[in-house]
Formats: structure tokens, C-alpha cells, sequence
């Protein structure tokens, strides 16, 4: 029979469900998030309580067992949102806890090697996030952009940010996962924010953005297309550094 | 600030710029100072990509396209009838500010015609950076055109506001230069250059005794080359890139296909095709050189002047070395693993740390993802099965070009039916 260990979704809550694990030396276990449990017959449903203090211990002993980087990989894949990848996460903890020399840099094991794999690909979105967030200015003067990025990776780029744009205030929103990160001059704040209807269309840039903003706009748009080169054309590896899931976010690839 | 005109001067200013291909905007150590605006990222970061599919990385733009030298493979040559405009300073450093606080760019690379003389140019870069630097607290990434003929003491003030500093020599040999180019002599890219350099040795002596010295272009500095404007072979290009390297500390050299744009006897003529494929052989082996510890005299000798164009030059260069072969995955150095065609310096870094844990067999270097379409002729793993069966090196070729499909294939589709009929 499997014991199913059901956490609210954060961190320190999947940490809590392995701590429990231990505890109580289960041993057929999975973990799911509370919002994708589904029940089988022969399966006991446990419900896990988050618990700073549990999380922090298991935390420490894995600092014990492994390399950052083997941190970092369970971080990413917790942050991937995976169905299943709690799974995966266990496993990749309980041979670390078994092994004697730090496994992240096993890649001839199977368990490493796809947890590695996922942290890529959050990895990479991160960096595309870096890269595509589009500000506009508002008229309350915040620069403000909404992205609805695959991954749930606002945690990783705030600090890039942060260290970046000090000198003004800033919004970036999750639209996808419905909160955002802002900045009010001194320190990052999430927030939550319930838009009207149709805020964010088209239609009411005038109401939101600066004169400024729009010919701002204009001018990146048009250094866009001035900075092809028409000969060297090439639409298979535009569309590989930018798919076109991105689009709606980036100005330069909005319609006039 | 009047817009239509803005655009006007941008539309003119940045379509003269895109010829230039360096677009990086990485190694810089530059850090956000007094809560200011900007700070860089070490990896450098693209933000986005033209239609051919290149980075967007910096707001590229000339200064201005006003030139008074002739050089016959640039659009923007005296002779050429074409819009001129120029950029004020306050103008360049609004734009810069404004795309960079909407995340559009990592930071700029102001390039210019030579207009007056070179030092009144070089001048006018500098006052743009500068100003960016000290009166907008700004820490992005700066990147500036070292003006040919340049004097040493504005080459010194370049390096204290710009990250990287680049002088393109563009055309590799000083025979091409004398025909596209004959205003320019090469020495007055040689000048600028040498002092950067020697400004950077500088830099890094007085770091290691007084802590505050002042940044000194920390992303050091890099060239360009046109490549099929003059009629050079691959080992005149990439010996004379190999002589930059290591005379002059570059960064990078950048290789750009010469894209038609004169009807000038000299040149190839409009309509012919940008050399894409060719281009992306050089590039393979400047990476071979820089990164893959090759000596360029491996690569390309005088009976071997010009790079395969259907295989990658790694493999053409195992292919002349079968008596090195087959190594063995579990055993060998780092230094012989990074030769081995299909393995990148990622995987080798892989296959490194794996094997401390077992030894590696063929399904987990397939798993680590290496291409074993070509590697598999070239190593032995922990398993019985392997593909050393005294074959030719001709054999081997086409054997791996049967199985593979490249972008270019239509450009060498002679060759592979010619390996196919000897199989």
C-alpha cells in the first residue's frame, strides 16, 4: 500500500513531507500538492502540516550530503511544477542520504541525470525571463510588465532585478500563477492583484501609460526591424531563440 | 525630444550599424554603485533576436555615417550615395537610458564614421560614454568602437567608461587591405589596439596593489573580419586571427560574411550568396582554438589550406589522425576527450564526473547526450560492441555523412553522392 503525503505546495511544505517520511519510516511513499491529489482505492491519504522547523532540519542534513548545485536542482525542480516530480526529488534525497560522496555530479545515474535535465530547463527559463520582461512606464511611474513565464521562476530572477533597475520602481507580473513581484525603491514585496476586466488590453494603454511610453515603443520597434539583415534571413533559428509562446510579451514583436 | 526625427536618425543610424556581428555583452565585472541604474550580467544576455536570427543584445548605432574615408566594403564609403545623419550626444544617452529602463538592452555599442579626423571622432564616443557613466550613474554595458589612428591618451580615457573596445580589421591580409581599403593602413588599427592592451596588463598589475584602481575596459577587447570580400583562404583568416589572439589578449574575433551591398569590380557582386556555411566553419574553429586546446597549425596547414565544408573541422581534423583512435572513454585525459569528434567540452565535463561513480557505457553516453553518430567510431566504452573495424578515413566520412542531415546539405550534396557510391 502507498502512503500519499499531501502538502500545500511550498517548499518548506515538501521538505516537511520527507521529513515525515523519515519520521515515521514509511516506505511506499509519493508526495503531491493538495490541488492534484487523486485518490486510488488502496492508497492512505496523509495530510503533511508545514513545519519551518522540520524543513530547516532536513534542509541542513542534505547541506551535509550534498553540493550546491544538488540543492539547486531539487530547488528547480520544485519550482518546475512537475506533476510528479516530488517523486523524482524523493528518490534523488534518499540516495544522497545513502551515499557516501555527493551524487549531483552522478550523471551516469538516471535519477541525477533527469533531475539535472529539469533544473536546465528552469535554468534556461530564467534566463529567457532576464531577457524577454518588457517594461512600460505607467503613469504613476512604476515600470511594469506582466509575463506568463512555463515555469514558476519570479524566485530566481528577483534578485536580478532587484540589483539591476535600483534606481526605479518596478512591477513584474506572473500572470499565469496571479502574483508579481514589486519593487518600491528600497526592497521587493509580492504581490497579489486583482485586475478589472480588459485592464491590461489593448484599448486602455492611453489610461495606464505615459505619452513617453508609446513612443518609446515606437522606436524600439522600428530599431527591430533596421537591425536585420534581409539577406541573411533565417526564420527557423529566429523562432528557436524566440518562440512564439513569448510574443505577446515583447513589443517588438507586436503588430503596428 | 522630437520624435519623428529621433526615428529618422535611428532608422538611418542603426541599419548602418548591423554589419557590425559582435553583439555580446558578457564578461564584464561592472557592479551597481550608489543605488544607480544598471549592472551587468556576466553571462551577457540576449534579448532578442532579429529575423535572420541574430542577438539583440545592445542598442547598436553609429554616431554618425558621415566618413570621409572610401573603403570600398562598407556601406557607408564616401562614394556611396545613401541618407547621411548624426546623433547629438544627449540624444544617444536619452535613447540608451530609456531602451535600457524598459529592459530592452544589456547596454550600447556606439560605433561612428570617421568624420573631421580620427581623434575628433573618438572624442565624440568618448563624451557619450562618459556622460552615461558619471551624470546618469549608469552601469550597463558600454561598448565602443576604438577609432583607427586613434591617439594613446583618448585610448586610455575609452577603457575608463566602455567595457569592451574593438577595432575591426576587416580584412585579413594587408594585400586586402591595400586594394578595398588603400586610405587605411593597417598600422593604424595595430595602434589603438596595443595600447588597450597594454592599458589592460597595467590595469591588472596596479589591481593586485591599490584595491580602488578604476575598472579599465574589464570586458577586454575584440575584432572583426569580413569573410569572401577579398579572397583570402580559411588559413590566411584564422593565422592571422590566431595572431591577434595571442599578440593582442582579444576577447573574441568576429567573422562576418561579407553580405554584397557594392557594384564595385573588386567585390562580389550583388545577389551573391552571403557565405553562411563558411562562416560557421570559422567560427567552429576559433572555438577549437580557444577552448578546445587546438593549435591552428593542426587545423590548417599549407596542403590543407581550406576547411572541409561538409564535415566539422574536429572530425576532418580525427579523420587525419585515425592512429590516435579509438580512445577509451573510461581512461582518457580531459585533453584527448575534447578532440574527440561529437563530444563537447559539456559532455567531456560529464563523462569526467561520471565516471568517478562507474564506468561508462554506451547507453549512458547516449543518455549524457553525446552525438554518437560521429564519436562512435572514435571511442571504446565499457562494453563489448564498437565500431573500430579498421576502417578508412573515407569509409568513416561517409558512413557519418549518410546518417546525418545538415541545413546545408543542398550546398555539398555533390561530395555525399560521391561517398555514397564508393560504399
Amino acid at each position: 500500500m502507498t502512503t500519499i503525503l499531501m502538502y500545500d505546495g511550498s517548499f518548506n511544505g515538501f521538505l516537511s513531507a520527507v521529513f515525515i517520511k523519515y519520521e515515521y519510516k514509511m516506505q511506499q511513499v509519493r508526495i503531491r500538492k493538495a490541488a492534484f491529489t487523486s485518490k486510488n482505492l488502496f492508497d492512505s491519504i496523509e495530510e503533511v502540516i508545514t513545519n519551518d522547523k522540520k524543513a530547516e532540519r532536513v534542509w541542513l542534513k542534505l547541506k551535509q550530503k550534498c553540493s550546491s548545485k544538488g540543492l539547486s536542482f531539487l530547488y528547480k525542480a520544485y519550482l518546475s511544477e512537475i506533476i510528479g516530480g516530488e517523486d523524482l526529488m524523493l528518490k534523488f534525497i534518499e540516495i544522497a542520504l545513502q551515499s557516501e560522496k555527493c551524487i549531483a555530479s552522478d550523471y551516469s545515474s538516471p535519477v541525477v541525470l533527469k533531475l539535472s535535465q529539469i533544473a536546465k530547463k528552469i535554468h534556461r527559463e530564467k534566463h529567457r525571463m532576464e531577457a524577454f520582461v518588457r517594461f512600460k512606464q505607467t503613469k504613476d511611474n512604476i515600470y511594469f510588465a506582466t509575463i506568463s513565464p512555463d515555469y514558476n521562476v519570479l524566485p530566481l530572477i528577483c534578485s536580478h532585478f532587484e540589483k539591476r533597475y535600483a534606481d526605479q520602481k518596478w512591477i513584474i507580473y506572473d500572470e499565469k500563477r496571479n502574483y508579481g513581484l514589486y519593487y518600491n525603491g528600497n526592497h521587493v514585496i509580492i504581490v497579489k492583484i486583482d485586475f478589472k476586466k480588459d485592464a491590461l488590453s489593448s484599448q486602455n494603454k492611453a489610461l495606464f501609460y505615459t505619452r513617453d511610453e508609446s513612443d518609446f515603443q515606437v522606436l524600439w520597434k522600428s530599431y527591430f526591424k533596421m537591425t536585420n539583415i534581409v539577406s541573411r534571413k533565417n526564420t527557423k533559428l529566429h523562432l528557436q531563440h524566440v518562440p512564439k509562446r513569448y510574443w505577446k510579451y515583447l513589443t517588438e514583436k507586436e503588430l503596428y | 525630444m522630437n520624435y519623428e526625427r529621433i526615428k529618422e536618425k535611428l532608422d538611418i543610424l542603426a541599419d548602418a550599424a548591423k554589419y557590425d556581428v559582435s553583439c555580446s555583452s558578457s564578461g564584464s565585472t561592472r557592479t551597481n554603485k550608489n543605488k544607480g541604474l544598471g549592472n551587468s550580467s556576466s553571462s551577457g544576455i540576449c534579448h532578442t533576436y532579429t529575423e535572420d536570427g541574430r542577438c539583440v543584445s545592445l542598442l547598436k548605432i553609429l554616431l554618425t555615417n558621415h566618413c570621409i574615408f572610401n573603403c570600398a566594403y562598407c556601406v557607408t564609403r564616401k562614394s556611396n550615395d545613401i541618407k547621411r545623419a548624426a546623433f547629438k550626444v544627449q540624444e544617444v544617452v536619452d535613447l540608451t537610458i530609456a531602451f535600457y529602463r524598459r529592459n530592452y538592452i544589456e547596454g550600447l555599442f556606439l560605433s561612428s564614421g570617421i568624420f573631421k579626423n580620427p581623434d575628433y571622432t573618438m572624442e565624440r564616443l568618448i563624451g557619450v560614454a562618459k556622460k552615461l557613466r558619471l551624470e546618469e550613474n549608469f552601469n550597463g554595458y558600454i561598448h565602443l568602437k576604438s577609432i583607427p589612428g586613434a591617439s594613446d591618451e583618448l585610448m586610455r580615457e575609452a577603457g575608463l567608461y566602455a567595457d569592451r573596445l574593438s577595432v575591426n580589421i576587416e580584412i585579413p591580409t594587408e594585400k586586402g587591405l591595400k586594394l578595398l581599403a588603400p586610405d587605411k593602413d593597417r598600422k593604424d588599427f595595430i595602434m589603438p589596439m596595443n595600447k588597450v592592451k597594454n592599458e589592460i596588463i597595467q590595469y591588472k598589475n596596479d589591481k593586485r596593489k591599490f584595491k580602488n584602481t578604476p575598472l579599465y575596459a574589464p570586458a577586454g577587447q575584440s575584432t572583426q573580419m569580413i569573410i569572401g570580400a577579398g579572397g583570402e583562404t580559411d588559413a590566411e583568416i584564422m593565422y592571422s586571427s590566431a595572431y591577434f589572439y595571442k599578440q593582442f589578449n582579444l576577447k573574441r574575433v568576429y567573422y562576418s560574411g561579407y553580405i554584397p551591398i557594392s557594384y564595385d569590380e573588386r567585390l562580389p557582386a550583388i545577389g551573391t550568396e552571403v557565405p553562411l556555411l563558411r562562416e560557421n566553419r570559422l567560427y567552429q574553429t576559433d572555438w577549437l582554438l580557444r577552448f578546445y586546446g587546438f593549435d591552428i597549425r593542426e587545423l590548417l596547414t599549407p596542403e590543407h589550406p581550406n576547411l572541409d565544408s561538409d564535415i566539422d573541422p574536429k572530425l576532418s581534423w580525427a579523420l587525419r589522425h585515425l592512429d590516435l583512435f579509438p580512445l577509451d572513454i573510461n581512461k582518457a585525459d580531459k585533453f584527448m576527450l575534447a578532440r574527440i569528434p561529437g563530444v563537447g567540452l559539456k559532455s567531456v565535463n560529464k563523462i569526467i564526473q561520471a565516471r568517478r561513480f562507474r564506468r561508462l557505457n554506451w547507453d549512458h553516453l547516449k543518455a549524457l547526450g553525446i552525438a554518437s553518430n560521429r564519436a562512435k567510431y572514435f571511442i571504446l566504452c565499457n562494453s563489448g560492441e564498437y565500431e573500430s573495424k579498421d576502417r578508412t578515413a573515407a569509409q568513416i566520412k561517409g558512413l557519418i555523412l549518410q546518417n546525418s542531415t545538415s541545413k546545408f546539405r543542398k550546398t555539398f550534396d555533390q561530395q555525399l553522392n560521391l561517398f555514397n557510391s564508393i560504399n
